[in-house]
């Protein structure tokens, strides 16, 4: 449910980078750990933007899969979600990448 | 009437329960930094590249509000759970059994009702209830809004009561010194797994209510198993805020993050 907020922080961070200008595309990064789920945000992008300069426009959400590296055995390995293991059997992993929750750009109407 | 927090357009209510009555409300005090982020327009005159944090607001207000904290040597740690997991009633017995030896105070969050509060302030405590109506969890604005109410005293321990959820509040950051999940043995034992970003947020994990082990079917050793899956550096300690076990486990960890 905090996919809201979220969704609300996105509009609100770009809305203020391009003023009056209105947007035709926002991308945005949300990485497979970030606790976020794209389908949510896709729901409430459409509702939360109007009456915003991001009103119509469209939202493009880049997934980012989760990777570690295992602090036992050196291994890199891919993670589905945050309670995966290494397949050594440790659950001592550096998360490389999966944890983004970013505004990549956006596409303002010409 | 209560005290209200006027600022800010959304429904957030901030209420000092020892003066509910009207005030003014400005942004004197503690000054808060906006983030610093890089925007530069691309090769393209209509691409603008963000790169930008999505909670970049909150992150630069949870900054501004821990060097407050620095400043004031308050340490302040942000205590979470689903509701019912019994965040209050450790709250009251630890006022009751530590404000002799430690300046504490209270941020409560919960929707509705001073109710948290009223409690808090029966121990004598310092308290301010900060409402976020249909916010789900606490962020770095409501808590600086609040603690100008609360005004904590330098070198106090502020306890951050946030709204009982375990999903969203993971990943607001307040500010605060340290995360800390409060789990009950009344609850699924696995549900380290089901919430895992709560638990890898957090740096101590307080599993509650060991009283009632004896009762519920709860296996104490398989869930701290769970937990550590998820966030290996998780410490943990198990009390019983009503009859008392463990609870110089816990009052120790706060004595050692100050």
């Amino acid at each position: 449910m905090h996919e809201m907020a979220i969704t609300e922080s996105v509009i609100a961070a770009v809305s203020e980078k391009v003023g009056d200008r209105r947007v035709q595309r926002v991308s945005l990064a949300v990485g497979r750990l970030s606790g976020v789920v794209a389908e949510s945000v896709y729901f409430y992008f459409d509702l939360a933007t109007e009456g915003t300069p991001l009103e119509g426009s469209k939202l493009e959400i880049i997934d980012i899969p989760g990777r570690a590296r295992c602090r036992s055995c050196g291994a890199e390995v891919e993670l589905e979600d945050m309670i995966a293991l290494c397949t050594c059997g440790s659950a001592d992993l550096e998360i490389l990448s999966g944890e983004e929750l970013t505004i990549k750009e956006v596409e303002l109407e010409a | 009437m209560c005290t209200t927090c006027g600022c800010g357009s959304d429904e957030v209510v901030v209420t000092d329960p020892d003066h509910r009555h009207d005030h003014d409300h400005n942004h004197g005090g503690h000054h808060h930094g906006e983030g610093h982020v890089h925007v530069h327009d691309d090769r393209s005159a209509r691409t603008l590249v963000l790169e930008q944090a999505v909670l970049a607001k909150n992150d630069a207000l949870a900054d501004a509000n821990r060097s407050w904290f620095a400043e004031q040597r308050i340490l302040a740690v942000n205590l979470m759970s689903s509701p019912g997991a019994g965040k209050t009633t450790l709250l009251e017995r630890t006022i009751t059994d530590l404000s002799a030896e430690l300046p504490l105070a209270v941020v409560e969050g919960d929707q509705e009702t001073l109710l948290d509060a009223d409690r808090i302030r029966a121990t004598g405590c310092r308290v301010v209830q900060i409402n976020t109506g249909a916010g789900c969890h606490l962020d770095a604005d409501m808590v600086a809004r609040g603690l100008k109410v609360l005004e904590p005293r330098p070198g106090s321990i502020l306890l951050i009561e946030n709204v009982g959820n375990l999903v969203c509040p993971a990943m607001f950051d307040l500010g605060e010194r340290a995360k800390v999940v409060i789990m009950s043995v009344t609850e699924g034992q696995d549900k380290p797994l089901k919430y895992p970003q709560m638990f890898r947020a957090a740096e101590l994990m307080v599993l509650n209510k060991v009283d009632l082990l004896p009762y519920v079917q709860f296996d104490p050793e398989q869930c701290i198993t769970y937990a550590r899956q998820v966030n290996p550096k998780l410490e943990v300690v198990s009390v019983s805020a009503t009859r008392g076990d463990g609870l110089d486990a816990w009052y120790d960890w706060l004595r050692d993050q100050r």
